[in-house]
């Protein structure tokens, strides 16, 4: 009995020893050495790993700005200007503010302002659907309802909504990492300027058909008239290739184009429901 | 045991209802819309302007790069337009619509009925007339024709096969011509074997179409030695390029491989029907043969259709669409395209217009995947179909290039015999498509 | 005209459906039950009736109540796990066992992994594992119950031929000893029928007559039930030829126990068996390898239940490292 014990114990602690050892010589053999720094930066970032700063993730972010000592060009969506704040603290350097933006979907072809035209049968997918075919509306601008976007979404701010088909952002969850813009093959979300009060006018329509064309397919769809780009007092409207677009920078958020369209294809959101002269007020800068 | 590919593939009913259809000239529309981009490659650049007097079998688009090829008027008339008109997905392609007035060809074709047996051509004026004529691969992928028969150099092609196997269900028009041109086709060969300096030809024929195998036979007996049938035993997709070399020569080509890398030449019967006219008498491509089938219609037809005619007018002549259909596909019910746009007029490879009902075309709801393997078993190319598609939907590219999914010829085998229903090849086909975008974007070593 | 369809190719699908093949596997079962009815009567039908409609309640239950997913039922595949449950069980099991044995099989080792298609394990076998392993009393107990179908045989003990051959052994007896004491451990008994031991195992030939449907039909291929019987015959035959006093013949082996219903049946569920035919010829190889190995030096008279078990929980692997015959060569496309 008392062999055993003996044995037993110290077979356990030459062996944990042993072990110990070889530990301890790989870990100093396949040591990398990596600037500290690194750690630090990635601690300050939110650890979404969404790739929406052009990186493979939050530590590869970390390590590019770290290696390149600045913040020139480098962005986390997520986190925004508070974040980068922070990281500009860790690192020692200047960031510039970044105005905050959010994903716009630029289509109105609801159900009811776009009539199928025939039916899709295959796997709900826009990817699968584009690379096949036109869609299934008279638009082949237009958004497909595939819901590409609300399974790229991280943050679970795009969702379709199954009345209009139509994808819908929630601006408090949104964090403009792009990932939908990225994932929708018709090209129709774009990150606009958030607004002053999250107030924005744009063209919710991305049709580059005639007129005709366009209103035949939508009674929704920007048919390139011009009258806004006629009206807007600030030259913030261009219409090129049968559609409108607006500069978000140079956008005063009058909305004369938004009474002047005759299809409403120009929208404005979170304007109180009285119409009255916009308030000239500080863009809000920080959400968090 | 009739031969046939080794591994894979499934068995889906005939359906060939137009077999004994004969082929029947259709009358020429008033408004026919010829397509600038009817080949792989670049689209042609159109010579002509509205207004313009032209005539069938006058060039109208010129072959824009390497892989692209000439394409020219199927009637004569006035250029009404060159504009973009949306083709059968919708998707709006340059067009030259013409309006036809009379219907005179330009005077080098001859248009005789005689038989022109005598080669006068050499090799390099064979290849040059077939790209002048713009003939153009007519079983389905529209590769430029004049391409296949130049092999690049360090590569030697050692035996043309002529492609009649024909697997798809309900489609006739290279059965009818078999049946109908046989010496036609026969003499393409001869000729495309000139071209490529080869002596050995074969015609791999499904043993569904014993009349083609017979007729055939015959003639390559008294006078087309060079060339030999193959009767297949029937089974899809043994049209496939890789399929049919596998089953007629027992070579296999590579994977990422040409057929030319098994010293192989495959053309289709149209296509080689097309060389024939292109060759002894100066016909460039501008008509085919075209099924229109489906159980719903009334009467089966195989059509001599000229190239530009809008799939309406052909469902006209048919006697309209029934109520019943839901579906009409150009080509075969397995690789076909759905036809989102019925204003969209036919191309060089438009092979037939099928009508499908719901009851055959419905997908069924997808269940689970039972792991049964059915779509490995099936896969003629020896992937993992269930792995595929759910590496695909998770969008996981580098387990995909290494789990093959660029050696995938959607053949929708996998998809056919799935007992649950599952969509494999939707997902399988994108996710093909990014890993070879990806796998071309790498610098090569 | 109405809207046209648009979808990518292909456009049309083949017969099959998973309904279609779970029902084609019941139908090739239909002989082994009617050999169970015949010889079992009412028992039989009992324990038949109560597995399938345990089973297939049980996966109603869950999906409706537990999961609140969509509802399977209809596929069939819980029927053939009552059915083959059933024919798994001593013909005297009482009707809680089997109910008990239902819910493990489908409860624990179908839904818990996500329902049909999702499980590491044939849900049946578990079920008859557990069963064995809670029950070992009931689970062993092979009283050949009365049937209508043979009257004026009385109720015998009957014990399965490779418990006796076990027992024997261990009693210090040799094989032919044990076979002379025996009168109907005849090839003929064992092939056609024979009473005693779990209804699957009664008849040999019926099997065989589903497993020849199960390939008409192509619902499965005969790669894994060959592989089983070939390795059990070499393996048992290896044995045999160095000791026929201790061990029995590869015949006696192959008919006798669950071999015959354990390949062809089991082994051969699609979803706890590999996809590709070398990995099945492995997977066959294994199982036949461990049922031996059990069969002789386990404690349980009988293996195919465990062997298939175990080699289940190697599928993923050799799914994943198992890889068909890819067409064409690779060439060095750089």
């Amino acid at each position: 009995m008392g062999t055993t014990f003996i044995f037993t114990v110290v077979i356990l602690s030459v062996l944990g020893l042993l072990l110990a050892v070889i530990l301890f010589l790989v870990a100093k053999k396949f040591n990398v050495e990596e600037d500290p720094l690194i750690d630090v930066v990635e601690a300050t970032m939110p650890g979404a790993n969404c790739g929406g700063c052009g990186f493979a993730g939050c530590r590869a972010f970390a390590e590019a700005c770290v290696k390149s000592r600045s913040l020139e060009g480098k962005f986390c969506p997520v986190g925004g200007n508070a974040v980068m704040q922070k990281v500009a603290a860790v690192m020692g350097v200047q960031v510039e503010e970044k105005v905050p933006m959010v994903a716009v979907v630029r289509c109105n072809g609801t159900c009811r302002n776009r009539v199928r035209v025939n039916e899709y049968d295959g796997s709900v997918s826009c990817r699968i659907m584009s690379s096949l075919y036109a869609g299934d509306t008279g638009c082949r601008f237009g958004c497909l309802g595939g819901g590409d976007c609300e399974k790229a979404c991280q943050f679970g701010a795009i969702r379709i909504n199954p009345e209009t088909l139509l994808p819908e952002v929630d601006e408090e969850k949104c964090t403009a990492c792009g990932a939908c813009v990225r994932a929708c093959p018709k090209g129709i979300i774009e990150l606009r300027n958030k607004g002053p009060k999250s107030r924005r006018v744009y063209v919710s329509c991305m049709s580059q058909d005639k007129g005709a064309v366009a209103r035949k397919a939508c009674s929704a769809a920007c048919i390139g008239c011009r009258k806004c780009e006629k009206t807007c007092p600030f030259g913030a409207i261009t219409v090129e290739n049968n559609l409108a677009y607006i500069d978000f920078n140079k956008c005063k958020l009058c909305r004369k184009c938004v009474a002047e369209c005759p299809t409403g294809a120009i929208h404005a959101v979170n304007f109180p429901p009285k119409p009255a002269a916009a308030p000239a007020e500080e863009p809000k800068t920080d959400k968090q | 045991m009739r031969r046939t590919f080794s591994m894979g593939g499934v068995h889906p009913h005939d359906c060939k209802i137009s077999a004994d259809s004969a082929i029947e000239t259709f009358p020429l529309p008033q408004r026919m819309y010829i397509s600038m981009s009817q080949h792989l490659g670049a689209p042609a650049k159109p010579l002509v302007q509205k207004g313009d007097k032209v005539r069938a079998g006058q060039l109208i688009g010129a072959s824009a790069g390497f892989i692209s090829a000439n394409i020219h008027s199927s009637v004569s008339g006035t250029v009404a337009a060159v504009e973009p008109y949306a083709d059968l997905a919708g998707n709006p392609v340059m067009h030259v619509i013409i309006d036809v007035e009379g219907d005179e060809w330009e005077e080098s074709i001859d248009r005789t009925p005689d038989i022109v047996r005598e080669i006068t051509l050499s090799p390099a004026e064979i290849i040059k007339r077939i790209a002048d004529c713009g003939v153009v691969g007519l079983g389905g992928a529209s590769f430029p024709t004049h391409v296949k028969l130049s092999p690049p150099p360090g590569k030697k092609a050692e035996c043309l096969i002529i492609n009649g196997a024909e697997c798809e269900p309900y489609l006739t028009s290279d059965y009818r011509l078999m049946v109908e041109h046989t010496e036609e086709v026969l003499l393409g060969a001869r000729i495309m074997m000139r071209a490529l300096g080869v002596t050995k030809g074969y015609i791999g024929i499904e043993d569904n179409k014993p009349e083609a195998i017979k007729k055939m036979r015959e003639l390559t007996a008294s006078s087309y030695s060079e060339i030999r049938v193959v009767p297949l035993r029937k089974k899809y997709p043994q049209g496939g390029e890789k399929q049919l070399i596998d089953a007629v020569t027992g070579r296999r080509v590579p994977s990422m491989g040409l057929p030319i890398d098994a010293g192989v030449v495959v053309q289709n019967v149209g296509t080689s029907f097309a060389v024939y006219e292109a060759v002894q008498k100066n016909k460039p491509l501008f008509d085919g043969v075209m099924t229109v089938t489906g159980e719903c219609l009334d009467s089966q037809h195989n059509f001599l259709l000229r190239v530009g005619t809008p799939f309406e007018k052909i469902l006209e002549t048919v006697g309209g669409v029934p109520q019943k259909t839901a579906k009409i596909i150009s080509g075969g019910p397995m690789m076909g395209k759905a036809v989102a746009n019925l204003s969209a007029a036919s191309v060089k490879s438009t092979s037939s217009l099928l009508l499908l009902t719901e009851k055959q075309t419905r997908r069924r709801e997808e269940g689970e995947c039972i792991r049964c393997g059915k779509c490995v078993q099936a896969c003629p190319m020896g992937l993992e179909p269930y792995l595929l598609n759910k590496l695909a939907r998770a969008s996981r590219m580098e387990e995909l290039e290494h789990s093959k999914v660029y050696d995938c010829i959607e053949c929708g085998c996998c998809m056919f015999t799935c007992p649950a229903n599952i969509p494999l090849l939707d997902y399988i086909r994108t996710a093909k498509a990014d890993v070879m975008r990806i796998m071309r974007s790498r610098p090569k070593k | 005209m109405r809207k046209l369809i648009v979808s990518p190719a292909p456009h049309v699908h083949g017969d099959e459906s998973t309904r279609k093949i779970m029902k084609d596997v019941l139908i090739a079962l239909a002989p082994s039950m009617l050999v169970a009815v015949y010889f079992y009567g009412f028992s039989a039908i009992k324990l038949l009736l109560v597995g399938v409609i345990a089973c297939m309640g049980a996966e109603f239950l869950i999906q409706k109540y537990l999961m609140r997913t969509k509802v399977t039922v209809t596929d069939l595949s819980a029927a053939v796990t009552g059915v083959l449950l059933a024919l798994n069980l001593p013909p005297t099991a009482p009707w809680w066992v089997m109910v008990i044995g239902a819910v493990v099989a489908i409860g624990v080792a179908k839904m818990t992994f996500g329902g049909l298609g999702h499980n590491i394990f044939n849900p049946a076998l578990v079920g008859r594992v557990f069963l064995l392993i809670s029950f070992p009393v009931i689970m062993t107990d092979w009283t050949v119950p009365e049937s209508w179908f043979r009257p004026g045989v009385d109720a015998v003990t009957g014990a399965t031929p490779l418990a006796l051959v076990k027992e024997g052994l261990a009693q210090g007896l040799t094989v032919d000893q044990i076979i002379s004491a025996n009168p109907d451990l005849t090839y003929g008994q064992m092939l056609f029928a024979r009473a005693g031991g779990s209804a699957g195992e009664a008849s040999a030939l019926a099997i065989i007559l589903g497993f020849i449907y199960l390939l008409a039909r192509r619902v499965i291929r005969p790669h894994i039930p060959v592989t089983i019987i070939l390795t059990v015959a070499v393996m048992t035959g290896i044995f045999w030829l160095i000791d026929p006093s201790q061990y029995t013949d590869p015949l006696f082996n192959i008919l006798t126990g669950g071999v015959l219903l354990g390949s062809v049946f089991m082994a051969t569920d699609y979803v706890t068996s590999p996809m590709t035919v070398k990995g099945m010829v492995i997977y066959g190889i294994g199982i036949g390898v461990l049922t031996v190995l059990i069969r002789y030096f386990g404690s349980y008279p009988e293996g195919v239940s465990f062997a298939i078990l175990i080699m289940n929980s190697i599928v993923p692997l050799l799914n994943k490292y198992v890889k068909p015959a890819r067409f064409g060569k690779e060439v060095n496309h750089a």
